[in-house]
């Protein structure tokens, strides 16, 4: 007979339990450190911390700890702290002009001021598993010296196409950003909150949209003009002080794109722009933030509404963010046997009335 | 025991006043969805953060909580969001609707009517009646400031020319003092009447759509229908097996696996309440 539903409670605390072991698994083993993760999976931690809008290492490895390496968790887990966090105010524009570079290249140039620095990538690495890494993986006794640290001014390569007005200008504006964490996302936003939105958004949804535009959805050919991570100095002014200090530093990838170029008989061709900003080093995420940037900006540039999801600002704007799309999307699995009651009820009648309806005409 | 590292409620100060701003705007201005600041919350978007919200920008140290999913109050989400504020405002809490001064809510409207003393929260998923007409936020608002309803009634009316019917059962859209369409989020239909010329405060919070709405008290709330096809409030044609209660909204459940099935009430208040006082 019947077995009314009680004892969610002690289920719900049983649940947390087994969730609980189970993210630590055998205790034969040793417990993963969070500062293991901050440093050996800091690609990872990078990707938290730049998808969950704060900057804390420390954090976003306790977060990947937390959430058993479901990177989207750990992000929302990110997102909810930083949400209870005091404002005391902004932090002055950062200069990536002066980023203490550790890489930084170059797919329009084959050197400029400055030059290529490959600095920790896979680019061009050979994807073979390394099976040394499952023994020990200790590195070589006597490992190559580090290069020196670059220099402090790396001008921005897409300064010298400026410099001859190849390339449209972006002059530096002092106006305040709009917040999209204070202010609920009004449509159509205007790029400072577009990119604001991008730089949070999901990394696999960006990619798969900037992805579609190289293939031909809203294709705007881009050329990587420069893609730089390295650390920059944040600072704020202090009223009472009347200056500003520095609060430290935090680790960014840019990436400028170089696209394909607007003009008309009397407006002479210059290449557009792109732009990608993130937090650590999330490479794959700027660039294909910087691709679906210049793709939104179509109307801006006097171009076509090919109808191409990536041109579209409320449909990308909409989905981009990852815990929105995985909240409602899992939301699913709670109960909905109310509304399904009233669905069955009501495919009940109508299977009565097509029945009826049969009837009547084979009569 | 309330949780030290939080305020009251969870929410910040700041964050609780720009959302009663956006109530006090819903509640002057019937049925009208109100754009808001929506924060993460603790739990995910889906779960009810809209409502939690509301809530928490709406409870007093000596208000009494009451939560319900589906109608019952020991349902899993129910227990969770209980909990929450248990732990962070350490409201008192029960599971009697006469007894609570502010019910949450998924997808049901408690059967013991409310008074003017309570305050009925709703946690919505879609806030928007028209987005599955038109998918474009831009659109929507420009049908809602001209009153442009006519998309609604077309689905209506094909819904009646193609099934005989109009074949919504929940999230039956209404018309919220003569003004706005409104989605009344997920409930079944056989609801919908109780909203109308309710004593209680009704509000509506949508977290991740970021949108909050009301009915303030002894408002009209219509729903959609046509004059030869009038709204009919439905349910199951049977009467509950524990209480007997031939007017509740009834849940089926299958008992066995040939098929067997009961149906009982969708309010386990209600029902208990029924059951043991020997209503039935």
């Amino acid at each position: 007979m019947y077995v009314a539903v009680k004892g969610g409670e002690r289920a719900i605390d049983a649940a947390h339990d087994w969730l609980d072991r189970a993210r630590r698994g055998p205790p034969d083993q040793p417990a993963l450190d969070s500062a293991q993760i901050r440093d050996q999976l800091s690609i990872g931690t990078a990707r938290v911390m730049a998808e969950g809008s704060l900057y804390d290492p420390d954090l976003a490895a306790l977060a990947i700890k937390q959430a058993r390496g479901d990177m989207i968790e750990a992000i929302f887990l990110i997102r909810a702290y930083r949400t209870t966090l005091p404002r005391f105010g902004a932090s002055l524009p950062v200069d990536t002009a002066a980023m203490q570079v550790k890489r930084r290249i170059s797919a329009t140039f084959k050197d400029a001021p400055g030059g290529q620095i490959l600095g920790p990538t896979f680019d061009y690495t050979h994807r073979l598993l390394d099976f040394r890494l499952m023994a020990d993986g200790e590195l070589p006794a006597d490992p190559p010296a580090l290069p020196e640290a670059a220099p402090d001014q790396v001008p921005h390569i897409l300064s010298f196409l400026n410099r001859d007005g190849l390339i449209e200008d972006a002059p530096a504006d002092d106006a305040a950003p709009p917040d999209l964490t204070r202010e609920p996302l009004e449509l159509p936003a205007d790029r400072p909150l577009r990119l604001q939105a991008l730089a949070r958004g999901d990394e696999g949804f960006l990619l798969g949209l900037a992805y579609s535009t190289q293939r031909g959805y809203a294709r705007n050919h881009a050329f990587v003009g420069e893609l730089r991570i390295g650390t920059v100095a944040v600072e704020m002014d202090i009223p009472e002080l009347g200056f500003s200090i520095d609060l430290g530093e935090v680790e960014l990838t840019e990436c400028e794109t170089v696209n394909q170029f607007k003009g008309s008989k009397t407006e002479p061709a210059q290449f557009t722009r792109g732009y990608g900003l993130t937090f650590g080093q999330t490479e794959r995420k700027a660039i294909a933030m910087a691709l679906v940037d210049r793709a939104l900006r179509w109307r801006e540039l006097g171009e076509d509404d090919q109808g191409a999801p990536a041109q579209d600002q409320e449909f990308v704007l909409s989905h981009c963010d990852n815990i929105q799309a995985t909240g409602f999307l899992e939301h699913i699995k709670l109960p909905h046997y109310v509304d399904f009651q009233a669905e069955l009820e009501l495919v009940r009648r109508l299977r009565a009335g097509t029945a009826d309806a049969a009837k009547e005409a084979a009569e | 025991m309330t949780d030290q590292a939080y305020n009251f409620a969870y929410l910040d100060e700041d964050t609780k006043r720009m959302i009663r701003r956006a109530i006090l705007k819903g509640l002057a201005v019937p049925g009208y969805q109100v754009p808001f600041a929506s924060r993460e919350m603790p739990m995910p978007y889906g779960w009810g953060t809209g409502g939690v919200q509301v809530t928490a920008a709406t409870l007093r140290p000596d208000d009494v909580l009451k939560v319900l999913d589906q109608g019952a109050d020991d349902t899993t989400n129910a227990v969770s969001i209980r909990k929450f504020f248990q732990r962070t405002a350490s409201v008192a809490t029960t599971e009697s609707t006469g007894g609570a001064t502010v019910i949450q809510t998924r997808h049901r409207i408690p059967e013991t009517p409310l008074t003017e003393d309570q305050i009925l929260v709703y946690q919505v998923p879609i806030p928007e009646p028209m987005r599955f007409l038109e998918p474009r936020e831009t659109e929507t608002r420009r049908i809602h400031a001209l009153a442009d309803y006519g998309l609604m009634q077309v689905r209506l009316y094909e819904d009646i020319a193609r099934h005989g019917e109009i074949a919504t059962s929940y999230a039956y859209p209404v018309e919220v003092a003569g003004r706005y369409v409104m989605d009344p989020s997920p409930i079944p239909k056989f609801d919908n009447p109780k909203m109308s010329d309710c004593p209680a405060i009704q509000l509506f919070g949508a977290g991740r759509e970021q949108r909050i709405y009301a009915v303030p008290p002894y408002t009209q709330v219509v729903s959609l229908d046509f004059d030869d096809h009038p709204f009919v409030a439905s349910k199951a044609e049977h009467e509950c097996a524990i209480c007997g209660s031939g007017d509740s909204y009834l849940d089926e459940v299958i008992t066995d696996d040939a098929g067997g099935r009961m149906f009982v009430c969708s309010d386990t208040d209600y029902c208990a309440r029924r059951a043991e006082g020997g209503a039935a």
